[in-house]
């Protein structure tokens, strides 16, 4: 399967984070047809082109928008989930910086669809100039009138704020997020209602992730028949693979989903010195490891699942022989540990507590009774917690149980920088000189 | 520091952007730490003023967030990503050789105030591992003795480029652009890297495209 650069076709374009360098390649022209036609004709578009959320759980857009009741004489609100914080994904903050018009348009068009006159943009806190290329894209949006009142004389007004976050991965979690545009602490909301009934101020809101949102404009202007001839009947469309860790060429590759593994290492230049691939991620750390034996699994939603993962954010993270798997998963306990945001006692404890346990391991003196131990307090967050972070942090241990036994029974009497000299996992020889 | 009239005035400013002031919070508390380079009390007192809240509120919110400082920070504020991907790549190596550079540890500034150090989580570049940020601009895939060289060129008062940005300012200002992000500087630096344009290129390399509109198969 062959590369497809689509959103990031342009990316060597010097002035493409400009509004000129955008409209050059044919930018805002969706907008333009959009805005004649009937919103409800949009939804239906998005709907039929199958096209599910980049953000993680790959939720079909067009469904979601479908939910936000019509016509009930409310305010409706679209958020843009910029708030890329699970470790492995970083495709978001590049797309903000290289193609900030594609999201500006998108953002556009979407809320005119769900008929929303004001949208937010939450961008995490840590990355100014994604926030920066963003605003500096949205003021050149409102000059040239596609923003305001009356947009190209179509009689709809929609504006959108920049909102930078603050530094807490909980935010991503769609419901947090809204608690933390309103000015609180960012913590998960019940659900029901969800937020297309009683989302930002208890008003029909959509929260989309940015990738999902800069489909949008390119599927309006190419079409269904364009958009879905990428991808599988049940993942249609390309995507922005972002691929990291020991590879030559780690970096960004837009290519259908339903590519493999392989074929993405390919374009990234292979294993760093011809090695072979230990572990990898399709998606983020919150979605259980595969193995080299996993390489020629095509990255779609279903394959994905049906390989006991999710295709998560689609952010592959390839980690050679010389990684510790002990070592990797007892620091993504670490970050979930962290970034508990303590509401619910599974997730809050759950996390402290099953850290302290890997940290024994790491140091080279875990019980092996406590290898089983560990999987039931894995257990005993999954689905017992308030909301998806705590899902995520009884995934990593599991499925590196599963694989790499061995490992955590070494670990039960050597430390794991014995076994695996850290110098080694390196990228940059020499990088241990001091 | 207590909050000028300006100050205020510019929170207010903030407040007014949303449909419910009380969203502006977050941006109220990054300008509070661009003109206090911390979350002072005075800074929660002018935005409960501002917003009609309690400061105990303000303070709720503040110390859930991992990016606002209830300590002095440095005039650069530097991270080093140490979660799996960045650390195991080199970047535990890269926060150990600033923390003996600097003399500090996680959280901690300098003796003279230049600097702060602080171990941060996944920074949504991986693809650049290790990475680590000065004032939270990207100084990307960087070893330690680059890192140590960052900060021996800002304590001679040298330019820093950003990787992927423009030429380090200080934590302070960029707070103020978490506050005020059209801050003029979009079209500084490179944004756009090798590794960004990696699939381009070998796209092109290989005569591949996404087939155009109207080429459906
Ligand atoms: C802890 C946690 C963090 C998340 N972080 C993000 C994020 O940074 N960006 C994102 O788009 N979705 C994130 N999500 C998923 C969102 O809750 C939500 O599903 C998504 O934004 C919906 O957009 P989509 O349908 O376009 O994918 C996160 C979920 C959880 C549980
Ligand atoms: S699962 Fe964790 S992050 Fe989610 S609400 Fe519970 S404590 Fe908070
Ligand atoms: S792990 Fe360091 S940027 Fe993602």
């Amino acid at each position: 399967m062959t590369l497809t650069p689509v959103i990031t076709e342009h990316w060597d374009a010097p002035d493409l984070y400009t509004i000129e360098g955008y409209r050059r390649f044919g930018g805002y022209r969706a907008l333009e047809s959009a805005l004649k036609q009937d919103p409800d004709a949009i939804i239906t578009t998005i709907k039929d082109s199958g096209l599910r959320g980049r953000g993680g759980a790959g939720f079909p857009t067009g469904l979601k928008w479908s939910f936000v009741p019509q016509n009930d004489g409310k305010q409706h609100y679209l958020v843009v989930n910029a708030d890329e914080s699970e470790p492995g994904a970083c495709k978001d903050i590049p797309i903000m910086m290289a193609n900030p018009h594609a999201l500006v348009e998108g953002v556009i068009i979407s809320s005119f669809a769900i008929r929303a006159n004001h949208a937010f943009i939450y961008i995490r806190g840590e990355v100014p100039n994604a926030l920066r290329k963003v605003a500096n894209a949205v003021a050149e949006a409102r000059r040239a009138g596609y923003l305001g009142t009356n947009v190209l004389g179509s009689g709809f007004d929609i504006d959108i704020v920049v909102h930078a976050g603050a530094g807490a991965y909980i935010c991503g979690e769609e419901t947090a997020l809204l608690d933390s545009l309103e000015g609180f602490r960012g913590q998960p909301r019940l659900k029901p209602p969800f937020p297309a009934v009683a989302g930002l101020y208890a008003s029909p809101t959509v929260i989309n992730n940015v990738e999902t949102i800069c489909n949008i404009p390119y599927i309006i202007d190419r079409g269904l028949d364009w958009f879905r001839q990428f991808g599988t009947e049940k993942s249609p469309g390309f995507k922005v693979w972002a691929v990291s860790g020991h590879v030559n060429n780690p970096g960004i590759f837009e290519a259908p989903l339903g590519i493999t593994m392989r074929q993405l290492l390919e374009y990234a230049g292979g294993v760093r010195g011809g090695g072979n691939v230990k572990f990898w991620l399709p998606g983020g750390s919150s979605v259980p490891l595969l193995t080299a034996e996993h390489l020629d699994l095509p990255l779609t939603y279903e394959e994905m699942a049906a390989a006991g993962t999710m295709l998560g954010t689609g952010t592959p993270m390839i980690f050679d022989d010389t990684v510790s798997v002990v070592k990797a998963v007892t620091r993504w306990l670490e970050f979930y540990k962290h970034e508990s945001c303590g509401k619910c006692t599974p997730c809050r404890e759950g996390t402290y507590w099953i850290t302290g346990m890997l940290e024994t391991f790491e140091h080279g003196h875990g019980r092996e009774s406590d290898l089983e131990l560990l999987v039931s307090a894995c257990n005993q967050i999954a689905g017992r917690s308030f909301c998806a972070l705590g899902d995520a942090a009884a995934t990593p241990y599991p499925a590196a149980l599963k694989y790499f036994r061995d490992e955590f029974v070494a670990a039960t009497h050597t430390p794991v920088d014995d076994t695996f000299d850290p110098v080694a996992s390196y990228i940059h020889a020499g990088a241990a000189a001091r | 520091m207590t909050i000028s009239d300006q100050t205020l005035e510019r929170m207010r400013e903030l407040a007014s952007r949303y449909p419910q002031p009380r969203s502006a919070l977050l941006p109220m508390l990054h300008l509070v730490q661009s003109v206090d380079g911390e979350v002072t009390t005075d800074g929660i007192n002018a935005c409960a003023e501002v917003l009609g809240i309690s400061p105990a509120e303000v303070t709720g919110v503040s110390t859930f967030y991992t990016m606002y400082k209830r300590k002095p920070v440095g005039e650069h504020h530097i991270g080093v990503c140490v979660n799996t991907l960045c650390g195991l790549l080199g970047g535990d190596a890269v926060y150990d050789a600033l923390s003996e550079r600097l003399g500090v540890g996680h959280n901690e500034p300098t003796a003279d105030g230049k600097f702060s150090l602080e171990r941060i989580e996944c920074q949504a570049a991986c693809t650049h591992a290790p990475v680590m940020t000065v004032d939270w601009e990207f100084i990307d895939d960087v070893t330690p003795a680059a890192a140590v060289d960052v900060v021996d060129r800002l304590e001679r008062g040298e330019q820093v480029l950003s990787t992927r940005g423009p030429a380090i300012r200080t934590f302070q200002a960029t707070e103020h652009t978490l506050a005020f992000p059209d801050d003029g500087l979009a079209g500084e630096g490179t944004s756009v890297d090798d590794k960004m344009l990696a699939g381009l290129r070998y796209a092109k390399e290989h005569n591949m495209s996404a087939p155009a509109h109207g080429q459906e198969a």
